[in-house]
């Protein structure tokens, strides 16, 4: 009989980014076309501190609740302090912010191929100011070096093929060059968004380390399960950056791999995980994913036009471990996977009862007797004002929707039972870094306490956006207080 | 004619006035480019009567009931009214 197969722990990482916000995907091909357009981004790039007050940060790194959140008035951009007693370097019970120059600090930790030069005088920076961070070891620091004089980098900067990597007030501070002259999966801006996907996989792991959650020396298989593409020309993609990651956390004894399904990919990976666990092939599983650079200012223009800030600013990253029943952590039900079979039809309808009803029948369980549903929890703050809606509100009224046509609620408990068992979007427009999981430690800690029988993690994923489909894809996984 | 399965009346602005006067955000290549089509959502009702009910039900149903269709409804025939000033006026 397969074992019982809990999650052990949870955590989140975010890194404030401004000064990468001209590479992600929108902003570089405008300001490619448009380089006056800089000055009125970077007027709009918030501070760290109104980064670290922010409250849907706040949510994502534990310090406040999603249902905290809700009863905080909009614009969440309009609060730029944290409470007082708040660190400089926001930690959050899930999770730390840092600020850029820790971020770019951790990258230059994190290149084994020397690719990312920082000028002398910010390595010295970058140093100190990664000294200060509880979870930076010596050789950490050590291994940002001493820089390379500027001239240095000015010349290489001089040629082509290398970025020059700034901070938020426009000073230069580096650069990442490419790693090969003809490879452009082994380009520049290629290179960037993969080591940014490592390092913050990677802090995002240490930091359940540090709390205790996994062992390093007894963590097996590290899967990743972010959407970067890390290979070169010949195997574009080609990926495990599993393993990588479990290099810089310690995690000696572990190999890994990487589970790919769009923005499904993080709870396709928890599933594998616990799949692998349960057949008894390991004993203890790490599942992570790293930030989408190429997500940075994807919906800057909107913002300009409202008078938000650039909201998307943050790079995040997740972590969690999946083992063995430990008779207190929540229970993974490997029985009640939800999934969308090709032959199902692709309507948000056909997906959610394939997704959230389904699996709940299989048990005798109906929608009401889940106490928490995680969907695509991406920040409104975010996505309005680009048009795009209240995406996780939507999926909220349309599972109320099923809810009431299966007659378990009426009509008018529509808006009821969305804010009992839905929450507002907190997470950043990271694809697969928004899709659930950011409520997973979230869960783990109701579930663990009791305040919560059951949460149902739910992802989608747009599999026609690689043009090898023309499906959608969702994964569901349940996860259940431990009854011992 | 474009259909439309945006979320909300905002969206559907958005899309609506890129489609006919051109992408109000200038963002895109559509800025500045009068393409002056039609433009209605699948919960319209002169759009839904011509899809089979069960069909309809199927597909749409559940984001049917959870839109603000209305809003959604007034929001494009604002914008088809106007694009059709606007036709007026350029050939008038």
């Amino acid at each position: 009989m397969a074992r019982r197969v809990v999650v052990r722990g949870a955590r989140t990482f975010l890194a404030h980014a401004p000064g990468l916000v001209r590479y992600g995907s929108k902003p570089a091909r405008d300001l490619a076309r448009h380089e006056d357009l800089w000055p009125a981004l970077a007027a709009r790039l918030r501070p760290f501190a109104a980064a670290a007050a922010y409250p849907p940060h706040r949510v994502f790194l534990g310090a406040l609740h999603p249902d905290d959140l809700a009863r905080i008035p909009r614009p969440w951009f309009g609060v730029e302090r944290a409470p007082a007693g708040a660190p400089d370097d926001a930690r959050g019970p899930h999770g730390y912010l840092v600020p850029e120059e820790a971020l770019y600090g951790l990258m230059k930790a994190d290149d084994e191929f020397d690719l990312l030069w920082l000028t002398e005088s910010f390595a010295a920076q970058a140093r100190a100011r990664l000294s200060l961070h509880p979870l930076a070891e010596p050789a950490d620091v050590e291994r940002v070096g001493q820089g390379k004089p500027e001239r240095a980098i000015a010349a290489r900067l001089g040629e082509p093929g290398a970025l020059p990597l700034f901070l938020r007030d426009g000073r230069l501070v580096g650069c990442m060059q490419r790693a090969h002259e003809e490879d452009p999966s082994l380009a520049a801006d290629v290179l960037l968004e993969n080591l940014a996907t490592k390092t913050t996989a990677g802090m995002a792991l240490r930091t359940l380390v540090a709390d205790g959650l996994a062992e390093p020396a007894t963590v097996e298989y590290v899967l990743n399960a972010g959407e970067e593409a890390v290979g070169d020309r010949y195997q574009r993609g080609g990926g495990n950056l599993g393993k990588a990651v479990a290099e810089r956390a310690g995690c000696l004894d572990a190999s890994g791999a990487d589970v790919k399904a769009f923005c499904c990919g993080p709870v396709a990976a928890l599933v594998v995980a616990g799949a692998l666990v349960a057949a008894g092939v390991f004993d203890r599983v790490a599942v992570v994913a790293g930030a989408s650079l190429a997500k940075l200012g994807m919906k800057y223009h909107g913002h300009l036009a409202t008078g938000h800030p650039v909201i998307e600013d943050v790079l995040a990253g997740i972590a969690a471990l999946v083992t063995r029943d430990d008779g207190r952590s929540p229970v993974l039900r490997l029985d009640a996977v939800g999934r969308h079979p090709v032959a199902a039809a692709g309507s948000q309808q056909a997906i959610l009862e394939a997704l959230a009803v389904k699996p709940l029948e299989g048990l005798g369980l109906r929608l009401g007797d889940v106490d928490k549903f995680a969907t695509e929890l991406h920040n409104p703050e975010a996505t309005e004002p680009a048009g795009s809606g209240d995406v996780p509100r939507l999926n909220y009224r349309m599972l109320a929707a099923l809810a009431a046509g299966r007659k378990e609620i009426a009509r008018d408990e529509i808006e009821a039972w969305v804010a009992a068992r839905g929450m507002p979007g907190f997470a950043p427009t990271q694809g697969h870094i928004a899709s659930a999981v950011p409520f997973l430690a979230h869960a783990v800690d109701g579930l663990v306490a009791r305040r919560l029988r059951r949460v149902m993690l739910l992802a989608k994923g747009s599999l026609f956006l690689g043009r090898m489909t023309q499906m959608s894809d969702g994964l569901s996984l349940l996860l259940e207080a431990n009854e011992g | 004619m474009v259909l439309l399965g945006t979320p909300n009346p905002e969206s559907s602005r958005l899309v609506a006035l890129t489609l006919t006067e051109g992408d109000p955000t200038w963002a895109g290549p559509l800025a500045g480019v009068r393409l002056e089509l039609p433009v209605f959502h699948i919960t319209e009702e002169s759009i839904k009567a011509q899809v089979p009910p069960e069909v309809y039900e199927a597909q749409v149903g559940l984001a049917e009931a959870v839109l603000d269709t209305r809003a959604i409804r007034e929001t494009l025939e604002d914008v088809r009214a106007r694009a059709g000033a606007g036709a007026k006026e350029e050939t008038a």
